[in-house]
């Protein structure tokens, strides 16, 4: 092994890879944390709802939320793949955690996508240290598929931006130090791709205040903010790239950040399916373990081989957006897409071995299934992601 | 402060699957490999004693040529280097051979301390350290529950655990002291310590180049030959008594009593 060894190993063309020595230390580094420090938290962080400030502070201090960031800013300088690979983990044990960092990776890819030297200056290195926290704020109550449908609006005033206006459905936005606001600074523009502008908000500034957190069905430790901007005056020194670049900005994110929900949906799946084989090995019926009978082996057997395929079209869809092969937005849709269902069909059927005790909170597969329920939802429901997928095709057809 | 970790790769007792080969040798291939969990104490003391006074930890092996992979998770956790000495000649070494190929790696290093782990969980018989200090004419301090170094003095200072509490030795540096899992639990890599383990230096020497000749230390020149293994019956199962404490005391009398041992 030498320092020169690539991170990830791909042929561009092909897309083939497989996992460096490097990203199989950093996976296993991450699980170990994950199972002695995360899982004996998760059942408690579902059932409080409270953010797990301890669990944040484990990432940070680990240099786990410094994965998705250059090393010049103080991060790990990995790639999509190994920042993957340690949602996945974290996701295993408690699906909240595993989000902690594909919010914060989320949130801070914009400034990585279109921040100046400057910015990334400014804001990087405390992100990467988990000093601070960043959020992404594009959905809105009347704008959540139809992105282009944002109604904040961001004026130019002198050397400042004044935003107005609402957002929901926020993860991080009431925890977050940083939240990336799209607002549209031109309503009326022509092209309905050139209305949004990207900009970073301190949460700290007059005028930004959290107005509701939503009670959820899974990720419950995870909070999901209202947000509301009133007059809020930022510099237009937090603009991120040029006038117009929003949507852009939001859609070149979703390219990196969708294979993040992949990832925590094949953590969960595979968290769920520990759980239910070893449940079927010890619980004992008719005078055997029920993991003798044909019908359960056929469901376990089902439930490895749709988190198994799921996991391998995401990795592929890793080392083939980190190469610039093909088309990224589809890449990014299949993953989420194939590795969602499989999350909540393998959560499912998690419930059905473990039969009653699956339904109650003795087990975790009925959190994990409530779980899983969300990476069919967000960062683009799965309706979204088969439209992106359908029109790069006929785009290329 | 320069201190040397002595550090070994052993099958994961995690595992569950340590296992002896038919000739009595430790079966390396029916295990993953972990760094010794006693040696990992010992690793944490010394990267708390260089945090606290500056200095650099280098890790020092004898194992088979796969040891690199074990040590760069040791490299990972915070030292600075390693040095492995592996050699064709060295399995089914005894552990008087391990001693003097330690010894001899010693020689050519700087160090103040060297730190070891009291055993370790495949071989256990914990003669190497006490051997290593003879060999070099080392202070020996064991089973250190505390490590004060003294600069101005060049003295350590160590608590020992005794039966009756601590006994508190101090001697002149260099020293060898044998760490116990008082000192503190070890540390988990960090991502970027793992990054870093990639490039840091990993030595590796034969038996030639640390001076040592095959007629003192290999597997040919073993003092020591495992004739047999067995496993111990089981112990009954273990009787727990809740009950309050008057009734609790009651019972553990008339078992004591019923077996004659009061």
């Amino acid at each position: 092994m030498t320092a020169t060894t690539p991170a990830t190993k791909t042929t561009s063309s092909s897309g083939l890879y497989r996992l460096s020595e490097e990203q199989l230390m950093l996976r296993d580094a991450v699980r170990v944390l994950a199972d002695e420090r995360i899982a004996p938290r998760a059942a408690e962080i579902d059932r409080t709802a409270e953010f797990p400030e301890d669990v944040r502070q484990l990432l940070a201090t680990h240099d786990i939320l410094a994965l998705p960031f250059p090393e010049q800013y103080g991060g790990v300088g990995t790639d999509l793949l190994t920042v993957c690979l340690a949602i996945e983990q974290i996701s295993r044990v408690c699906a909240t955690s595993g989000l902690i960092l594909a919010v914060q990776e989320l949130g801070a890819l914009p400034v990585l996508i279109a921040g100046s030297a400057d910015q990334k200056q400014r804001w990087l290195p405390d992100l990467a240290a988990g000093r601070t926290l960043i959020a992404f704020a594009l959905t809105e109550a009347e704008a959540g598929s139809d992105a282009r449908a944002v109604r904040t609006r961001a004026v130019r005033d002198g050397d400042d931006y004044v935003i107005d206006g609402a957002k929901r459905f926020i993860s991080h936005g009431s925890v977050a130090d940083l939240v990336v606001v799209f607002a549209a600074t031109d309503p009326s523009a022509e092209k309905t791709g050139r209305r949004l502008s990207a900009f970073v908000v301190e949460t700290d500034r007059p005028g930004f205040s959290v107005t509701r957190l939503e009670h959820k069905m899974g990720i419950r430790g995870s909070p999901t903010a209202e947000l509301a901007f009133t007059g809020l005056r930022v510099p237009a020194a937090n603009l991120l790239g040029e006038d117009g670049d929003g949507f852009g900005i939001a859609m070149r994110t979703f390219e990196r950040s969708r294979p993040g929900i992949a990832a925590q949906a094949v953590g969960i799946a595979q968290g769920a399916l520990e759980v239910a084989t070893r449940y079927a090995r010890d619980r004992k019926q008719f005078g055997r373990p029920i993991g003798g009978l044909q019908m359960i082996q056929a469901m376990l057997a089902d439930m490895d081989a749709q988190t198994e395929a799921a996991r391998q079209l995401l990795y592929r869809a890793c080392a083939a957006i980190e190469a610039g092969d093909g088309d990224p937005a589809r890449w990014a849709a299949l993953c989420k897409l194939v590795a969602g269902d499989a999350a909540m069909r393998v959560t499912t059927d998690a419930v059905q071995v473990l039969g009653g005790y699956g339904y109650i909170d003795e087990f975790a597969v009925e959190r994990m299934m409530r779980d899983a329920k969300i990476t069919q939802l967000y960062e683009g429901t799965q309706q979204i992601q088969r439209l992106v997928i359908a029109r790069s095709l006929l785009r290329h057809a | 402060m320069h201190i040397v970790v002595l550090v070994k790769p052993v099958p994961d007792p995690a595992s569950g699957a340590e296992r002896l080969t038919p000739d009595g040798r430790l079966d390396r291939a029916a295990a993953p490999a972990v760094v010794n969990a006693n040696d990992e104490y010992a690793l944490e003391a010394a990267l708390k004693l260089v945090e606290a006074h500056g200095g650099e930890v280098t890790l020092l092996s004898m194992a088979p040529p796969s040891a690199p992979e074990t040590m760069r998770k040791a490299l990972a956790m915070g030292a600075h280097r390693g040095l492995l000495v592996t050699d064709d000649a060295l399995p089914g070494a005894c552990t008087l051979s391990t001693t003097r190929v330690l010894a001899a790696a010693l020689r050519e290093l700087q160090f103040d301390l060297v730190l070891a782990g009291a055993d370790t969980s495949d071989g256990g018989a914990g003669v190497v350290p006490p051997g290593v200090a003879a060999l070099l004419g080392l202070p020996y301090l064991s089973y250190a529950a505390r490590i004060e170094p003294q600069p101005d003095t060049g003295t350590v200072r160590v608590h020992r655990i005794a039966p009756t509490g601590f006994d508190v030795l101090e001697a002149p540096m260099p020293a060898l002291v044998v760490c116990t899992q008082a000192l503190g639990e070890p540390r988990y890599p960090s991502l970027k310590g793992i990054m870093a383990a990639r490039s840091k230096e990993l030595g590796s020497r034969a038996l030639a180049d640390v001076g040592v000749s095959p007629q003192e230390a290999s597997g040919a020149a073993a003092t020591t030959k495992v004739v047999g293994t067995s496993t111990p019956a089981p112990r009954p199962p273990t009787r727990v008594i809740r009950e309050p404490a008057a009734e609790a005391a009651r019972q553990l009398v008339a078992f004591m009593a019923e077996r004659r041992l009061i």
